[in-house]
């Protein structure tokens, strides 16, 4: 579902004398459906920019990133849209919104994009929230005045409300508390199961284990000169 | 199934070559981008780079020098810098629309809001007052606007309501294609926040297309699908919007996103 | 100065051509406004310079002239046209609707019908219908030439959306064989109707704004209007005071300070006419003009039973 080859991203400051920072080289991995890959590494290994390179949010210097048939590198911003929208999900630590959005219309958003009637994207969105545990009197009120582990429970919600073959997850569980870990937990296993394709950035170790199949050390795809 | 594949697989607008001189200084030169259905174009600059300059000739409000603007019309692809007047004309005020900065250029001050909203209508023949008037109350909602005002003049609204009057004037008729010259300059952040909302459903709902023109790049990261960089009358850079702004390649993009104030 | 210093009807024969040339273009695109070079005329703008100088164009030795003043054929204005030609033209004058060849009116259709071979003049403030609501005249110009008149619907719809119901009362706007859509001069819109179908030919001209229009002879006439507010041609709910006619435009008269008025044709031509045949309304006495009677009741002069 997933495929890397060889792939190389390097980053020119042309505002600081053009200086050319090489952050990754030679990067191979490949992720099947229903398999869940973590990336390690210690910080500033690339396990985030792997990460957006695979969101198309990074571009590539060399290789290919496969999701779905699709080649990021390569593809018009029109297909990685596309990708976006009914292929690939992406659950990151941040949450970006327009200010006055209710919470429902935040996490029913990527439905209403595929073209979901509203009353059911709703009716999706607040399952969803009501099962991450975030109380009901804040559906109504814009994510942006959360606290820290409500945002990151309204980002999983918009991550899996659609079931996409394909995810990326940047610390899903970080600061939250126990049970609402064992929420994300299972809703990670139950994507797993339905055959989504997962890699993610785990720092909470026994989430890792219990979730992943294989761990991928970033380490190695650090440029040598560089490092 | 998404709202892209639903409709034909051809861009909606294909530009090519365009260029526009003021004698010897350049609007814009050289620039060509294919726009899809369903997709949200900004483009971003500082002032003088030839964004406004493109947006006007792109919309037929300025006569380019030479290029090509593909539109796929309801009677297939046309160069509507070569259709005849009429035909764009009714172009502009059937599939296309237009939103200006000032909503005062936008809309008729001495005419009362429902007037606004039904002109549209009534260019394309609509001869029912009734209707007239309930589609007009129906859109003065869609843009939150209280349908107990449908009787003022927009002099007597704020200028966040102008703003939002005047998209409903332009989208009353179902276009398929709106350019926007900075349609949220001039507005305080908190009304921003809720045009851009506004703006951001109506194109989902509506399967619209647009092509913004701003400086502002927390709208275009908002709002925009794709970006487009420009500086001086040349596109420097485009590509994905969260990608150019994150991962800028060209030195003036990085210097651009470099130079944001962060909250 | 002397009359004979005069060219036929006082226009020089290169001014006539010009005026002439566009009043043939102007009845070739029904409704349409013919630029042309007005020129001074011994009278102010707003007095009917465009309408003297399309009679004076249309004016043969043999023509019978009759002038009317929102229908008056005694008011300063129509007395002093009249005058005129009788002076630099020579032609003979009538008040009689039915005798006229040419007819410079401003403000009103006669109430009796035209027939044909008549010429109706009318005199024009602003001929551009669009003007109020796009002041650019490139601009209307355009519209004109595209057929872009969703605009003239939007001063309609302002007028139900104010009044209820399209409070336009004169100058209301007409689209003329279904292609342009024209101001028919100030006349009250109970007149539209008879626009529509005249046997007469009709010449709009504007001297200040420099345009000649015509609607040519049988040229369908439609008031603008919504389906579900039609046009109504309607006028004070009461029959002429003189006259007892239920059917004409009428004018209110005060006739006094404690709220006394009147009723009576503005159209004075048929309202004697009328009398004579012997009709009479609820003042009247047959053979009054209006004026009389008004003057009467001013004390200023005792009706009379004789016209004067």
């Amino acid at each position: 579902m997933i495929e890397i080859e060889n792939l190389s991203k390097s980053f020119t400051l042309h505002n600081q004398g053009g200086a050319v920072i090489p952050v990754m080289q030679g990067a191979n991995l490949r992720v099947d459906a229903g398999e869940c890959a973590a990336l390690v590494g210690a910080s500033g290994a690339g396990k985030s920019t792997l990460m957006r390179m695979i969101w198309g949010n990074y571009l590539a210097q060399t290789g290919s990133i496969r999701v779905g048939g699709v080649d990021l590198v390569t593809a018009a911003p029109r297909d990685i849209l596309a990708l976006r929208r009914e292929t690939l999900g992406y659950v990151s630590q941040f949450l970006r919104v327009v200010p006055r959005v209710s919470t429902v219309d935040v996490v029913a958003e990527p439905l209403l994009t595929l073209g979901t009637p509203r009353p059911d994207a709703r009716a999706r969105a607040e399952a969803l929230l009501a099962r991450l545990n975030i109380p009901k009197r804040l559906w109504s009120l814009s994510p942006t005045t959360f606290s820290g582990g409500e945002q990151q429970r309204v980002n999983i919600a918009r991550g899996f409300i659609h079931p996409y073959p394909a995810l990326l997850l940047d610390e899903p569980t970080a600061s939250l508390d126990a049970a609402n870990r064992e929420v994300v937990l299972s809703l990670i296993e139950e994507a797993k199961a339905r055959g989504a394709a997962i890699i993610g950035i785990f720092h909470d170790e026994a989430a890792r284990a219990r979730l992943c199949d294989r761990l991928i050390d970033v380490t190695g795809f650090t440029p040598k000169a560089a490092a | 199934m998404s709202r892209i594949e639903k409709i034909t697989p051809a861009p909606l607008l294909s530009v090519r070559n365009l260029s526009k001189r003021y004698g010897s200084r350049i609007g814009c030169t050289d620039v060509s981008f294919d726009l899809w259905p369903g997709e949200v174009l900004g483009i971003v600059g500082e002032s003088g780079s030839g964004k406004s300059t493109l947006l006007s000739c792109l919309a037929g409000h300025l006569a380019p020098d030479g290029g090509e603007v593909v539109f796929a019309t309801v009677n297939g692809p046309q160069d509507t810098l070569r259709m005849s007047e009429p035909d764009r004309r009714r172009l502009a005020r059937t599939d296309w629309a237009f939103v200006h900065q000032n909503p005062r250029d936008g809309l008729r001050m001495g005419v009362t809001a429902g007037g606004n909203v039904g002109e549209r209508l009534m260019a394309v023949g609509t001869r029912n007052y009734g209707s007239i008037r309930d589609a007009a109350t129906d859109w003065l909602g869609r843009v939150e606007i209280d349908a107990n005002r449908i009787d003022d003049r927009p002099s007597a609204f704020s200028g966040g309501m102008q703003q939002r009057l005047q998209i409903a004037r332009n989208l009353v008729t179902g276009p398929r294609l709106v350019f926007m010259d900075e349609p949220t300059g001039g507005l305080d952040v908190s009304v921003q926040a809720r045009l851009l909302d506004l703006l951001r459903g109506l194109v989902r709902e509506m399967g619209l297309s647009a092509i913004i023109v701003t400086h502002d790049l927390a709208v275009v990261r908002l709002l925009a699908d794709r970006l487009m960089v420009m500086k001086s009358g040349h596109v420097v850079e485009q590509g994905l919007t969260d990608q150019v702004l994150d991962d800028p390649q060209h030195p003036y993009t990085q210097l651009l996103v470099s130079s944001v104030l962060q909250v | 100065m002397t009359d004979q210093s005069y060219n036929f009807a006082y226009l020089d024969e290169q001014t006539k051509r010009m005026i002439r040339r566009a009043i043939l273009k102007a009845v070739a695109v029904p409704g349409y406004q013919v630029p042309f070079a007005s020129r001074e005329m011994p009278m102010p703008y707003g007095w009917g310079t465009g309408g003297v100088q399309v009679t004076a164009a249309c004016l043969m030795p043999e023509d019978v002239l009759k002038v009317i003043d929102q229908g008056a054929d005694d008011t300063t204005n129509a007395v002093s046209i009249r005058k005129f030609f009788q002076r630099t033209a020579g032609v003979a004058t009538t008040e009689a609707t039915s005798e006229a060849t040419i007819i410079q009116t401003r403000h009103r259709i006669p109430e009796q019908a035209l027939t044909a071979g008549q010429i109706l003049v009318y005199q024009v403030p602003i001929p551009e219908p669009l003007r109020f609501l796009e002041p650019r005249e490139t601009e209307t110009r355009k519209m004109h030439s595209l057929e872009e008149y969703g605009l003239m619907h939007v001063k309609l719809y302002e007028d139900i959306a104010r009044h209820g119901s399209i409070a336009t009362a004169y100058a209301y706007p007409v689209k003329v064989e279904g292609r342009y859509v024209m101001d028919p001069s100030p006349i009250p819109k109970f007149d539209n109707p008879k626009l529509s179908d005249s046997p007469a030919l009709q010449l709009f001209g504007a001297g200040r704004e420099q345009r000649i229009y015509a609607v040519p002879p049988f040229t369908r006439v439609v008031s603008l209007d919504f389906d579900d507010h039609p046009f109504d041609p309607s006028k004070a709910p009461h029959d002429c005071d003189l006259c007892g006619a239920s059917e004409s435009y009428l004018d209110e008269v005060i006739t006094d300070d404690s709220g006394g008025r009147m009723f009576v044709c503005s159209d004075t031509d048929f309202c004697r006419t009328r009398r004579e045949a012997g009709h009479a309304g609820r003042l009247g006495e047959a053979q009054f003009s209006s004026k009389k009677i008004a003057n009467s009741f001013e004390g200023i002069c005792p009706p009379t039973g004789d016209e004067a």
